[in-house]
C-alpha cells in the first residue's frame, strides 16, 4: 500500500509495514494495547498524533468509502491542532522511550579505522522485547537508519545527521572535539526521532535499538535508495498551484536558511576576532610582568595587573571554546535540517503534482468514457492529502522544536558570556582591594625606603636580555611602519635598541663596566646625535657585530 | 587613596570604592599633589580650562592654525568667608609656550627632575584613534594634560617659587621677553660638551649610573607595553563590532517569526548597545594610556638630570687633572728634572736652557695658576656635592610619587575593568531576558 502509514498505531511486533492493516478496514481487529496509544479514546495524548486539519481539499466523492470515511473519521477525532501543538510539551511527561548516545571508542581493524558509539535505550513499550539494551553503533549505522526511515516515511520530516564527510586533511576525523560535537549531534538526532510520535514507532528504529549486528541489512539500502531517487525522477508532473500555506513555509524557509547562515558567519568571525584579542592580551600580560622585574614598590601591583590578565585570557578561551563546541554545531544542524525540511516539500509538490495530472487525464477519459473514477487517482488523492497533513503536522512540531532549541541556545551564549564577565570581575575586584588596603598600609609606614639597585643588577641584566632580541626586532619592524613618524618615536625605539646592546655588551663578560657604558655611549651618540639617519640602528648593529669578529679595542673608540 | 581612610579597615566599603570612575582616581592624584601643599597652592588654584583653536601668522609669515589653552587662576578663599567668589584670573597660551617654560625650567634647575609636558604629536595610537593634531579629543587630552603639567610645578617644593613660573601664570603679555631675558639660553650645556662628559667621567656617582640605567628600562618597558596596549584597544573594538551584526541579523529574522520575533527584535537592540559600548570604554583607557606616557616622558627628565652630574663630575675631574699637571710642571720647574713632555723642555734641550729669571718668573706664573687651580678645583668640588645633595633630595621626592602615582593608575585600570565587565554582565543579562521572552 503506499498510503502512508496508519497514525497513531503502534505497530505490533516487527511486522513490515506493509502487513500492517489499514485501520478501519479491519475494525474489529485489536489494537495493541498501548498504554498510550487508543484511536477512539479521543484522549489528549492521540491527538497530536493525528496532525491532519479540516483539509479544504475537495473530498471525493467516491465510491471507495473505506479511504474517504478513514480519512473523514480521522479527521473528526481532529479537535483543534494548534492546541495540540502545545500539548507537545505535556507528553515528555508521558514518554516511554529513552534513548542516548555515549561513550566513543575506536575501534582498528585491518581495512580500517572507526569510531562507535553505545547506544543506551530505555523503554516499556511493548514492541521492544526488553526494558534496556545497549548496542555499539558507527555513524554508517546512524546513516543506514536515517536512510530507512525516509523510505518508509517519506511524508515525514527526518532530523538531520551531522556532515558525512569530512575532509581528511582539513579536520582529524579522531581528535577528541571532532568526535566530542558528532557524538552529541547523533545524541539528538536519534532523541528527535524517538520522541517523534511516528517515526519512533518505525521497525527500522527498533532494529537499530535493538539488534546486535545490523550489517545485514544495510545492503539494501543502496538499492532502494536508487530506486525511489528513479521513481522521483521519473514522476515528471508538473505542479499547478501550491496550496498558500506550503507557499509560506517555503518562503520561510528559504530566508530562515539565509539568516542561519549570516548567524553562523558572524559567530565564527567573532570567534577569529577573538583569538586575536587573546594573542594581544597574552603579551599584554607579559610586559606587565617583565616591568615587575625592574621596580620594588610596584612589583606586587605590577605582578597582580600580569596575574589578572592571564586570568582573563583563561576566561575569554574558555568562551571561545564554549562557542566553538556549542553553538556552532547547532546553527549547522539547523541549516541541515531545513535542507531536509525543503526535500520534504519538494517531495509534497511532486504528490501533488502527480494526483493533479492523474486527476486531469481520468477526467477527460471520463468525459469521453463515462467510467467511474479510477482508484488510481484517489490513491494519488490520498496520498497528496496524507502527505499534506503529515507535512503540517511535522511543520508544527519543527517550529515548537526549533523555538525551544533556539531559545536555549541563545541563552547559552547569553549565560556563557555572562560567565566570562563575571570571572574577569571578580579577578580585578580582587586585587582593587589587595591594591587598596596595601595603600592604606603604606600610608601609616612612610621613609621606609630601601635604598635602590644595590645588587640587583644581575637579574634584571638576564631579565632584559630576555626581552632585549624581541624588543630589538620589534623596534626595527616598528622602524620600518615608522615612516614619517616624529622623530620622538624613533628616539623611543632608538632606546630598546640600546637595551639590546647593553645587555649582549654586558653578556659578553668580558668587558668591564666602563667599557660597557663607553660602548653604551658609543652606539647612544650613534642613534641621538645623527639626525635623520634612520638605518642608524642597523648600522650600529653592524658596527658592534664587526667590532666582536676583529675584537677591535673599545677603549680606542672612547 | 585620601579619600579612603575612612573606611580602609573594612572590607565593605573597601569594595565599594571599586564604583568610583577613574576619573576621580586621577583626581586623587591631583588632590594628593594639592595636600602636598605648596604656598603656592595655598594661594591659588590652577586650571586649564579650555582650549580655543586661533590662526595667526607664524615666524615664516605663512598663516597657519594653533590651539591656545585657557589658564584660571582662582584665589583659594574659604568657604567661610562668603559672598560670591570672585571671578578667576585668566590668560590663554599655546603649547610652544609651555614648551619655552619648560625649557627654562630644566636649564635652571638642572638638579630637578622637571616634570614633563604631553606629547606634541599623538603617539600609540590604536586605528580608530585618531592622529591628528586638531582632533577634539587629542586638544581635549593635551589640555587635561597640561593641566597637571602647571599642577605639578605648582606643587613642587622648588619649582613653585620660581618667578617666571608666576610670571607664566598670571601675566600674558611680555612674558615671552622677561623669559628670554633671564638669559637662560646661555647656561644650556652644549650637547658636545654632554657628550664628550659622558664618555670620559671617570667616576661618578653609582647611585646615578643605577638611576639612569632604571630609568632607561622604565622608558623601554613603558613604550612597549604602550604599544601592546593599543594592538589590545584594536582587537577588543574588533570583537566588541562584529557583535553588532547581529543586531542587524536579528531584526531581519525576527521578520519571518511569529512567537520569537519580539524576543529576537529586542535582543538585538541589546547587541547593538553592547557593540556601541566600546567606544566610550577605549576613550576612557586613554587615560591611563596618558598617565603611562607621563612617566615615559619622566624618564627623559632623570637622564638629563643624570646627565648633568656626570657633566659637573667630569669638570670637577678635569680641573683636579689640570691641578695635578700643574703641580708637576712645578715640581719639575724647581727640581729640574723633566718628567713630563713639554715642548719647553725639548726646546730647551735643542736651544739651551733659560735664564735664572726667566725661570723665576715662571715659577710665579705657575704657582699663581696653582693656587688658582686649588680654587677651581674646591669650587668645583662644593658645586658638585650640593649638586648631589639636591638632586638626591628631588630623586627620592620622584620616587615616591612615582611609585604612589603609577599604583593609583594602575588601581583606576582595574576599576575600569570592572566597569567594563559590568557593563558586558548588563547588557548580556539584558539579552537573556529576551531570549527567554522567546
Amino acid at each position: 500500500m503506499s498510503v502512508g502509514t496508519p497514525r497513531g498505531l503502534a505497530s505490533s511486533g516487527q511486522k513490515p509495514i506493509t502487513e500492517i492493516p489499514h485501520p478501519l478496514s479491519a475494525a474489529e481487529e485489536s489494537l495493541s494495547p498501548g498504554p498510550d496509544v487508543s484511536i477512539s479514546s479521543g484522549g489528549d495524548k492521540d491527538l497530536e498524533l493525528t496532525n491532519g486539519t479540516l483539509v479544504e481539499n475537495s473530498s471525493p466523492a467516491s465510491a471507495s468509502s473505506t479511504s474517504t470515511s478513514a480519512l473523514l473519521s480521522r479527521l473528526q477525532v481532529e479537535d483543534n491542532f494548534e492546541a495540540d501543538a502545545a500539548d507537545l510539551y505535556a507528553t515528555t511527561e508521558t514518554r516511554d522511550l529513552f534513548v542516548t548516545v555515549d561513550d566513543p571508542k575506536k575501534h582498528v581493524s585491518t581495512m580500517e579505522t572507526y569510531i562507535t558509539y553505545r547506544v543506551s535505550t530505555k523503554t516499556t513499550r511493548i514492541e521492544f522485547d526488553l526494558p534496556e539494551y545497549s548496542v555499539r553503533r558507527r555513524y554508517q549505522d546512524f546513516d543506514w537508519l536515517r536512510v530507512k526511515l525516509e523510505e518508509t516515511q517519506p511524508t515525514n520530516l527526518i532530523p538531520p545527521l551531522p556532515e558525512k564527510f569530512v575532509m581528511k586533511g582539513v579536520v582529524d576525523r579522531f581528535s577528541e572535539e571532532f568526535v566530542e560535537t558528532r557524538m552529541k549531534a547523533l545524541d539528538k538526532f536519534l532523541k528527535r526521532v524517538a520522541d517523534h510520535p511516528v517515526l519512533s514507532f518505525n521497525p527500522h528504529l527498533n532494529a537499530f535499538l535493538t539488534a546486535k549486528d545490523l550489517n545485514k541489512r544495510q545492503g539494501l539500502a543502496l538499492l532502494t535508495k536508487m530506486g525511489e531517487s528513479v521513481k522521483h525522477v521519473a514522476g515528471g508532473y508538473k505542479l499547478r498551484a501550491r496550496p498558500p500555506e506550503f507557499n509560506a513555509m517555503g518562503e520561510y524557509l528559504d530566508t530562515f536558511s539565509q539568516k542561519l547562515g549570516t548567524i553562523d558567519r558572524i559567530a565564527q568571525r567573532i570567534l577569529r576576532e577573538q583569538s586575536e584579542y587573546l594573542t594581544e592580551l597574552r603579551e599584554y600580560a607579559s610586559v606587565y610582568s617583565s616591568w615587575a622585574g625592574s621596580e620594588e614598590e610596584l612589583q606586587r601591583p605590577l605582578e597582580g595587573v600580569a596575574g589578572c590578565v592571564t586570568t582573563c585570557c583563561g576566561a575569554l578561551e574558555d568562551l571561545s571554546e564554549n562557542m566553538s563546541q556549542d553553538f556552532l554545531p547547532v546553527l549547522r544542524e539547523y541549516v541541515l535540517y531545513t535542507e531536509t525540511m525543503k526535500n520534504v516539500l519538494r517531495k509534497r509538490d511532486q504528490s501533488q503534482a502527480e494526483y493533479e495530472g492523474r486527476l486531469e487525464a481520468a477526467v477527460l477519459r471520463k468525459q469521453e468514457d463515462r467510467t467511474p473514477m479510477p482508484l488510481e487517482v484517489e490513491k494519488c488523492q490520498d496520498k497528496m492529502e496524507c502527505f499534506n497533513a503529515d507535512l503540517k503536522a511535522d511543520w508544527e512540531r519543527w517550529q515548537c522544536n526549533k523555538r525551544q532549541d533556539f531559545k536555549q541556545l541563545l541563552i547559552g551564549m547569553a549565560d556563557k558570556n555572562i560567565n566570562y564577565y563575571e570571572k574577569c570581575q571578580t579577578a580585578w575586584e580582587s586585587l582593587v582591594t589587595v591594591l587598596q588596603d596595601k595603600q592604606t598600609e603604606d600610608k601609616t609606614s612612610i621613609g621606609s625606603h630601601v635604598p635602590r639597585r644595590s645588587g640587583k643588577s644581575p637579574p634584571l641584566m638576564t631579565a632584559s636580555l630576555v626581552q632585549a632580541p624581541w624588543i630589538l626586532l620589534d623596534a626595527l619592524s616598528d622602524q620600518r611602519k615608522a615612516v614619517g613618524h616624529s622623530p620622538h618615536e624613533d628616539a623611543g625605539t632608538c632606546w630598546e635598541s640600546r637595551d639590546l646592546m647593553v645587555g649582549m655588551g654586558m653578556r659578553a663578560n668580558r668587558l668591564k663596566d666602563r667599557a660597557a657604558e663607553t660602548f653604551d655611549i658609543f652606539v647612544n651618540s650613534f642613534f641621538h646625535y645623527i639626525p635623520g639617519y634612520k638605518s642608524s640602528k642597523l648600522l650600529g648593529y653592524t658596527v658592534y657585530i664587526l667590532t666582536k669578529i676583529y675584537n677591535i679595542n673599545i677603549f680606542f673608540l672612547a | 587613596m585620601i579619600m579612603a581612610d575612612s573606611g580602609s579597615s573594612e572590607e565593605a566599603a573597601v569594595i565599594g570604592n571599586t564604583d568610583i570612575t577613574s576619573t576621580e582616581s586621577e583626581n586623587n592624584i591631583i588632590n594628593t599633589m594639592v595636600e602636598r601643599g605648596t604656598s603656592l597652592l595655598k594661594k591659588m588654584e590652577i586650571s586649564v580650562a579650555e582650549a580655543e583653536k586661533r590662526t595667526g601668522k607664524n615666524t615664516v609669515n605663512m598663516q597657519e592654525t594653533y590651539t591656545v589653552y585657557l589658564i584660571e587662576i582662582r584665589q583659594a578663599e574659604s568657604a567661610t568667608e562668603g559672598g560670591t567668589p570672585a571671578a578667576p584670573d585668566t590668560l590663554w597660551r599655546r603649547y610652544s609656550e609651555f614648551e619655552l617654560l619648560r625649557t627654562y625650567l630644566l636649564v635652571t634647575y638642572p638638579y630637578i627632575i622637571i616634570p614633563p609636558l604631553p606629547e606634541k604629536r599623538a603617539e600609540f595610537v590604536w586605528h580608530k584613534l585618531s592622529a591628528d593634531n586638531l582632533d577634539p579629543d587629542f586638544v581635549e587630552r593635551r589640555r587635561v594634560g597640561l593641566e597637571n603639567f602647571l599642577l605639578r610645578v605648582a606643587s613642587h617644593p622648588v619649582l613653585s617659587n620660581d618667578n617666571i613660573f608666576f610670571h607664566f601664570l598670571t601675566e600674558e603679555k611680555g612674558w615671552r621677553e622677561a623669559v628670554l631675558d633671564t638669559g637662560f639660553q646661555d647656561k644650556v650645556d652644549s650637547r658636545l660638551k654632554s657628550l664628550s662628559a659622558m664618555l670620559r667621567v671617570k667616576s661618578p656617582d653609582r647611585r646615578f649610573t643605577a638611576l639612569k640605567q632604571y630609568s632607561d628600562e622604565l622608558n623601554a618597558v613603558v613604550s612597549q607595553l604602550l604599544r601592546v596596549r593599543a594592538r589590545v584597544a584594536d582587537r577588543l573594538y574588533g570583537v566588541y563590532k562584529v557583535h553588532g551584526n547581529y543586531g542587524r541579523v536579528f531584526s531581519e529574522w525576527s521578520a519571518i517569526e511569529k512567537e520569537m520575533g519580539d524576543g529576537l527584535q529586542s535582543a538585538g537592540h541589546h547587541m547593538d548597545t553592547y557593540a556601541a559600548s566600546i567606544d566610550d570604554i577605549l576613550e576612557e583607557e586613554e587615560h591611563y594610556a596618558d598617565q603611562l606616557k607621563e612617566y615615559l616622558f619622566y624618564t627623559d627628565a632623570v637622564r638629563s638630570v643624570c646627565r648633568k652630574h656626570e657633566l659637573m663630575q667630569y669638570e670637577l675631574e678635569m680641573a683636579s687633572q689640570d691641578l695635578a699637571y700643574k703641580k708637576q710642571q712645578k715640581e719639575e720647574l724647581v727640581t729640574g728634572t723633566v718628567r713630563i713632555f713639554s715642548l719647553k723642555g725639548m726646546t730647551s734641550k735643542l736651544f739651551g736652557s733659560e735664564s735664572q729669571e726667566q725661570r723665576e718668573s715662571r715659577l710665579s706664573a705657575l704657582e699663581q695658576s696653582i693656587e688658582e687651580g686649588i680654587e677651581a678645583v674646591m669650587e668645583k668640588n662644593t658645586e658638585c656635592r650640593d649638586f648631589v645633595r639636591a638632586a638626591w633630595e628631588d630623586i627620592e621626592r620622584f620616587k615616591e610619587q612615582k611609585d604612589k602615582d603609577l599604583r593609583e593608575a594602575l588601581i583606576s585600570y582595574a576599576i575600569m575593568q570592572i566597569s567594563m565587565c559590568k557593563k558586558g554582565i548588563q547588557v548580556w543579562s539584558n539579552a537573556k531576558e529576551c531570549f527567554n521572552k522567546m
